[in-house]
């Protein structure tokens, strides 16, 4: 995630980070007792990674039709 | 994953495909591996086979509808080699890779066509507990398999290099992204009406008479059919909805780049997953394995209940069924390719968007509420046939497949860790005196033990 | 070594391979490629650790739904036949820095606590007795109806009869979530409409 200046990049990152977050809970609520909770839990998790994936593309749309660019370095108009 | 999938059921498949001496002489671990391949080859065989037999028949009926005859030369009168002829072919080209294209991916992508649309039926039962994975979530997993299709479909329009392919993949990739949507609407709802997502249970649900099929259970299962249909069609990208390979405009579309077996893999990929709509279409709406004839269907569950040669016989003529009534299908989906001429792409996303969407919707919400109406309003639960739960726990006492999971599920822990399972959904339900929730208790109730056969 | 743990190696192998490959390729679709590979072996792991609905949700939701909108993305945003990310040496040295960082401290805090410890706290939490199993009806797989009780608010895998209590589910997250899904469709489409862009 460190080394991507695309946006898009960065957003695959953030989607892989959340998955290895899942495999956590899932594993970890297999092997206690918490039974289900893990499972719900990353199933809100799955459904939050989409909405955001949904809302960062149309925001990364928007910038590319404003700059013609993704590269999050660009993005500084608002840099004090 | 086919294998592990398998071997979570496995049990149930090695009273049929395991051999006698292998369940003497090998231990459990190897039975179940044992068994799994011989089913995997058994499942990889037939439906290998199927896209050959179903592209021959594309030809001959495409022949007809146009006046022709079709093939006629290899393998006798009705040129019945004819697709084999043109595998062998197609395994001796070469194997292209433009330069320009992103080699990698590009080999990698009709894999991924192919692979989705077979592992697909993971999950198909054939028949009555003939499956491979007796999953409680068995059109989910499905649908979740079959959506993977439209990556390969992406990275190959986009991989190619060429503007053909990309238009194409596009194409494809918006249209069968849309498609999903009302396609998976339409195919909730007789899970509405059966209150399951296992698609053994729902098949088992419809038998005992066409009157019981979910294609007649109201209303709006009848509709609901006719749109999973067209939808079903459209996300098999199957003409009038094959703008993705529109030959008069995208030369071949995603695939114009592709040649010998990499080419014939989408194809296969494409029967395969036409297979698979209908048989979901079969299962869900027209009774999966079972005739629709009383009486055929009683002596067919008593030759089931057995676990001997006669079960097994009633297993295979249940095969015969599904395959027949999802050949239909596909041959309606063939005849409809033939007849209809192809629409624009901006008619398809309009008439998924505008129409099929609001549609499925409007069904779905009919499917949900009419129950409730025939029961205020009439005080009955079904219009004609009998009540689903009273059906669903006929089929479970009846069925062969009770008595051998109740006998392996006698493990400790499994009866007692049930026995909350209901409890707090019966208290909360007996709260509101309301005749409505009374009949979903009832429903949970007599759906108990479906829950225990598909473990 | 069984068929299980067999299989799991060799899901964990390509979902850890996929990731590595996601952070390491420099062509935008490759990475996506390598996403879907690495996901698809996570949705794997979930239905050989018997969560079969999360499995498939996972293959629905994430590989069916997010990935196709990011190759999408990709494919909008990109302004040559393929797009490529160039990265400096000086942020690869950092970027490993920091990974190896957080691996450390995951691995650490891994192996600093006493898991059978915690786990007979937890169940005297939870108002469980006695002989702690780690397979109860949840986590046996065929978990479907479980989870969709839970998010109704009934949590039928915590049994009634052990504490005499109805235990909490999820119905108010699932309602908030359900309305922020809606939220976010109708944001998306706001923010991605198609704009015409002013001659400057």
């Amino acid at each position: 995630m460190a080394t991507k200046r695309n946006a898009i990049g960065i957003l695959m990152g953030v989607e892989l980070v959340l998955n290895g977050a899942n495999v956590n809970l899932v594993a970890f609520s297999h092997y206690t007792t918490l039974g289900i909770d893990g499972q719900i839990y990353s199933l809100f998790v799955i459904v939050l990674a989409a909405a955001e994936a949904a809302v960062a593309l149309a925001i990364a749309l928007n910038f590319y039709n404003n700059h013609l660019t993704i590269d999050v370095d660009r993005a500084n108009r608002l840099k004090g | 994953m086919f294998l592990t999938l398998a071997s979570q059921s496995v049990p149930e498949l090695l009273d049929y495909f395991a051999p006698q001496w292998l369940q003497d002489t090998a231990s459990e671990g190897w039975q179940y591996v044992g068994a799994a391949l011989v089913h995997m080859a058994l499942l990889f065989g037939v439906f290998s086979l199927c896209p050959f037999f179903l592209i021959w028949l594309e030809r001959k009926v495409a022949g007809r509808i146009q006046d022709r005859l079709g093939p006629t030369r290899v393998g006798g009168r009705f040129g019945w080699l004819q697709s084999l002829a043109d595998g062998i072919k197609l395994i001796q080209k070469e194997d292209l890779c433009p330069p320009a294209a992103d080699s990698m991916l590009f080999n990698a992508a009709p894999y991924i066509v192919c692979m989705s649309s077979f592992a697909a039926f993971i999950v198909l039962p054939f028949s009555e507990g003939w499956v491979a994975v007796a999953a409680d979530c068995g059109l989910f997993i499905m649908l979740a398999i079959m959506s993977l299709e439209v990556f390969g479909i992406i990275l190959a329009g986009y991989s190619s290099a060429s503007k053909w392919s990309l238009f194409g993949g596009m194409r494809e990739a918006a249209q069968m992204v849309s498609y999903e949507i009302p396609m998976a609407i339409c195919a909730l709802i007789p899970v509405v009406a059966a209150g399951s997502l296992n698609l053994g249970e729902i098949g088992d649900m419809q038998s005992g008479g066409i009157q019981n099929w979910f294609l007649f259970h109201d209303p709006f299962t009848f509709i609901a059919f006719f749109v999973y249909f067209v939808v079903a069609t459209a996300s098999c990208k199957r003409a009038p909805f094959d703008l993705a390979e529109a030959e008069s405009e995208l030369v071949g579309g995603f695939h114009t780049e592709y040649s010998g077996m990499r080419w014939s893999f989408f194809f296969m990929g494409e029967y395969a997953s036409m297979f698979a709509v209908c048989g979901i279409a079969s299962i869900l709406f027209l009774g999966g394995w079972n005739t629709g004839l009383q009486g055929i269907d009683e002596i067919l569950s008593t030759m089931r209940a057995g676990d001997n040669a006669g079960s097994y016989l009633a297993g295979v003529l249940g095969v015969g069924i599904f395959a027949a009534k999802a050949a239909i299908g596909v041959f309606i989906q063939v005849w409809l390719r033939w007849t209809v001429p192809r629409i624009r792409i901006d008619q398809v996303i309009t008439v998924c968007l505008k129409y099929l969407v609001p549609i499925s919707c409007f069904l779905f919400l009919g499917a949900i509420v009419w129950p409730l109406i025939l029961h205020k309003g009439l005080g009955d639960r079904t219009t004609w046939n009998e009540p689903l739960g009273e059906r669903v726990a006929e089929a479970i006492e009846g069925g062969r497949t009770v008595t051998t999971v109740l006998e392996r599920d006698e493990r400790p822990g499994q009866s007692d860790a049930h026995s909350p399972d209901h409890g707090p959904d019966a208290d909360s339900k007996d709260e509101d005196e309301d005749s409505v929730s009374a009949t979903q208790f009832d429903h949970s109730l007599t759906l108990y033990p479906a829950e225990e056969v598909s473990r | 070594m069984n068929g299980d743990s067999l299989f799991f190696t060799l899901f964990a192998f390509m979902a850890c391979l996929g990731a590595v490959a996601v952070v390491v390729s420099q062509r935008m679709v490759r990475m996506a490629f390598w996403l879907i590979i690495s996901l698809g072996s996570t949705a794997a792991l979930f239905f050989l650790i018997d969560a079969d609905f999360l499995g498939a949700a996972q293959l629905l939701i994430y590989v069916g739904g997010t990935l196709v909108l990011l190759v999408f993305a990709v494919m909008l945003t990109s302004s040559g036949p393929y797009l490529n990310i160039e990265t400096s040496p000086g942020e690869i040295v950092m970027a490993a820095m920091l990974g190896l960082l957080f691996l450390f401290m995951v691995v650490s805090s891994q192996t600093g606590i006493d898991w059978n410890g915690t786990n007979q706290q937890m169940a005297a939490a939870n108002g469980m007795t006695g002989e702690i199993s780690t397979f109860d009806s949840g986590s046996e797989g065929n978990t479907l109806r479980t989870i969709g009780m839970s998010l109704l608010g009934l949590r039928p895998d915590r049994g009634a009869a052990e504490t005499g209590q109805l235990h909490t589910g999820y119905l108010l997250p699932f309602e908030i979530v359900s309305v922020h899904l809606l939220v976010v469709l109708i944001g998306a489409a706001y923010l991605a409409r198609a704009k015409r862009r002013r001659d400057t």
